[in-house]
């Protein structure tokens, strides 16, 4: 059974459809990519599996429940945890403080335990820090947890948001654009990170990713978007030749005069 | 062992005592300007300002701890009765940091901005004035007829219970009002809260009918005391008539008791607002101002966090409200408009939103600077008017200058300005929080960065 399942999934602003009939499955375990050319309607189809807008018509299953109608923090505690384009860090609280934001559905702390200060608030705190610190080990930000998270540079502010969704035990992380603007060296390194994230805690990756080598390298499978349909789906290999693909990034031209495309 | 012993002296020295002497010395030096001016501003705000002392100098935690409770339990206690005016400042100050460090909760860490704040106020204030008056048998007369020798709805000694209850309809009375306007962001909240502030101040003017529940403006008194033991003020007698100089009455010890009184909130409510932002709610109020929709992705409950930061300043407020209708034992509308809500909101900002001392700092400024600083100008320039004293070199008798020229009359013109200059010069307020401090400095390090 699929982890996550969309049926003829639309959204809609205005006369624009951004997401138009979009059916997609996703296996527990896989890695995968959404890519497209700008404007495509990706990061809205992402916003739409969040919640963050409400789908127009269709439905969103996750783990075979239906997940649509339920507000963002609902998702994200059934375990669908998100990273974001633009980078969207809490910039004025620290890093642990950024990641123990990330626990929060899972803190069960009662406000009576956190006025009195009962053994099982701190217990819980003390716990809560100790697996922010692992996390941060475990994205490669060791020792700046009281750092602010807006001083941080560009690459550990991507890390961190990583960490961030890690923090609330996703079963699944949706990753929008997580290498871009990064250089080479730190993209090999994150790449090599979903993958560790993968083998070791088992979860399931969707990423949108413009950077082709990202996409390549590490997709199972992939999606391809463009005006709001998704125009296929395949391996690295079925998607290279696949013409449409072609003709929506580089226009009909490209695939009328058979040019050698790599992409 | 006798190594040990020294260092531990010399540590002491070194940072102990010569603060501690400091904090003494500014602690007497006011208690003994205030006994022998007993009518000066000045000398009682040397004495007020040795909470700067106690705040900066680094001294032992114990003792500081003890100052600070000679001075609120025991020097502002005598003192305030001696001149009772004292104590009225004192008190007020008290009320407004409670009132500050409520909607420093839902401004300073959820940084949702409520213009209507004082509606949790007068719900407090109502419900104590309603239930501890005779409110309940003139439900059926226009204000002003009713008959006398009316008996009270409520023994006054049920005031205590009301003070908890206060919390729990405050803090419901904050839900209801945040349900239907926390989809709003921004000025958009700002706007709507500023309605529903107006919303509760006028049907408190308007409830006189069809249903007499609030006595309209003329406002609802008596409202009851509790009792006060015979034993506290013959005690009091005992212990301090002599520095007083003059035996306690009990309507005296009546403001001392509303003070300590008010105090013991500020303290709960203090620890209340440090435990809580030192938690996952905190840190979700720190999350939602910064970014609300990575907040919610996050899984943070974004409607609920609103509404507890909502509901834990308006009970704040609603306790402040049952003590205010229990001191003045009079409450009417017109205590809660528009402009107090603004009053506490510059407390917040001037004293640095988001940070516990300096909202307490903010409203003894504010406090002060109203009843004492400017009205303390007017009563002197209103001298000099009419003395035959005029303004040297222009010649200008002061018996001929407009009273339009009052100090007071300019009370919100000067807030203006202090505000306009704490914003270019100090924007993150007198005691920035820890959070805001933090801020700053990055900001100028990566200021310097850039240079």
């Amino acid at each position: 059974m699929a982890l996550l399942e969309t049926v003829n999934l639309v959204k809609r602003f205005g006369g624009l459809t951004a997401v138009n009939a979009v059916n997609f499955s996703l296996d527990q375990g896989r890695i995968v990519s959404i890519i497209g050319p700008n404007g495509a309607g990706k990061t809205t189809f992402f916003n739409t599996l969040t919640g963050i807008y409400q789908p127009d018509e269709g439905q969103i299953l996750f783990n075979g429940r239906p997940v649509h109608g339920l507000r963002p923090d609902q998702i994200a505690s059934r375990g669908l945890a998100r990273t974001f384009q633009n980078i969207r860090l809490f910039g004025n609280m620290t890093v642990i403080e950024n990641i123990l934001v990330g626990m929060h559905a899972h803190l069960k702390q009662s406000p009576l335990a956190t006025l009195l200060h009962l053994p099982s608030f701190k217990k819980e705190e003390k716990a809560s820090e100790l697996k922010a610190e692992e996390l941060m080990q475990y994205v490669g930000l060791g020792g700046v947890g009281n750092e602010l998270a807006k001083n941080l540079p560009y690459g550990g502010q991507r890390r961190l948001e990583i960490a961030r969704a890690l923090a609330a035990d996703p079963v699944m992380l949706l990753l929008d654009e997580p290498a871009a603007g990064m250089n080479p060296q730190e993209t090999e390194d994150v790449t090599r990170l979903f993958h560790r994230i993968r083998d070791e805690k088992g979860i399931t990756i969707l990423l949108i990713e413009h950077d082709m080598r990202v996409v390549m390298n590490i997709s199972e499978l992939i999606y391809v978007m463009d005006y709001g349909e998704k125009i296929a789906e395949g391996t690295p290999e079925e998607i290279r030749s696949n013409s449409r693909v072609i003709e929506a990034y580089l226009g009909r031209g490209a695939v009328a005069g058979q040019h050698e495309v790599r992409l | 062992m006798i190594a040990l012993f020294f260092n531990d002296i010399s540590r002491k020295i070194n940072q102990g005592i010569i603060p501690s002497l400091c904090i003494m010395g500014h602690m007497i030096l006011g208690t003994a300007l205030v006994y022998m001016f007993p009518r000066s501003n000045l000398a009682f705000l040397v004495l007020i300002t040795s909470f700067f002392s106690l705040y900066y100098f680094e001294a032992d935690r114990r003792f500081k701890f003890v100052a600070g409770a000679v001075l609120t339990l025991l020097i502002f206690p005598v003192v305030g009765v001696r001149n009772i005016f004292y104590l009225e400042v004192i008190f007020q100050i008290s009320v407004f940091s409670a009132l500050a460090l409520g909607l420093n909760i839902v401004v300073g860490f959820a940084g949702l901005l409520d213009l209507g704040y004082v509606a949790f106020y007068a719900v407090g204030a109502y419900l104590w004035a309603f239930f501890g008056s005779q409110q309940f048998y003139i439900l059926h007369y226009a204000p002003g007829t009713q008959p006398a020798n009316l008996p009270f709805l409520m023994p006054g000694d049920t005031f205590y219970l009301f003070v908890f209850a206060a919390i729990f309809v405050a803090a419901l009375t904050g839900i209801l009002l945040g349900t239907p306007v926390l989809r709003l962001r921004g000025d958009y909240l700002a706007i709507v809260t500023l309605g529903f502030g107006e919303v509760i101040r006028v049907l408190a003017n308007n409830l006189d009918k069809p249903l007499n529940l609030t006595n309209g403006p003329q406002g609802i008194t008596p409202i009851q005391r509790p009792t006060m033991p015979q034993a506290a003020v013959d005690g009091f007698n005992a212990l301090f008539s002599r520095v007083v100089g003059h035996t306690v009455s009990p309507a005296d010890m009546y403001n001392v008791m509303f003070y300590l009184f008010a105090l013991a909130v500020i303290i709960v409510i203090v620890f209340v607002t440090r435990r809580l932002d030192d938690s996952k709610i905190g840190r979700a109020w720190t999350a939602i101002r910064e970014d609300e929709t990575a907040a919610i992705a996050m899984g943070v409950p974004l409607v609920k966090m609103k509404l507890a930061a909502f509901a834990v300043g308006a009970s704040f407020a609603g306790v402040m409200g049952v003590l205010l209708a229990g001191s003045r034992t009079f409450i009417s509308p017109e205590s809660f408009s528009f402009m107090q809500s603004i009053g506490v909101l510059s407390m917040v900002i001037l004293g640095g939103s988001g940070s516990i001392p300096g909202v307490i700092l903010g409203a003894a400024t504010v406090t002060i600077l109203n009843l004492q600083i400017l009205q303390g100008l007017s009563l002197y320039l209103s001298q000099l008017r009419q003395s035959d004293a005029v303004i040297p070199i222009i010649h200008f008798a002061w018996a001929n200058l407009s009273s339009q020229l009052d100090p007071a009359k300019y009370q919100r013109l000067l807030f203006g300005l202090i505000l306009i200059l704490m914003m270019i010069f100090r924007p993150a307020g007198l005691i920035p929080s820890r959070r805001r401090k933090r801020e700053l400095v990055s900001d100028a390090l990566t200021d310097q960065d850039k240079e």
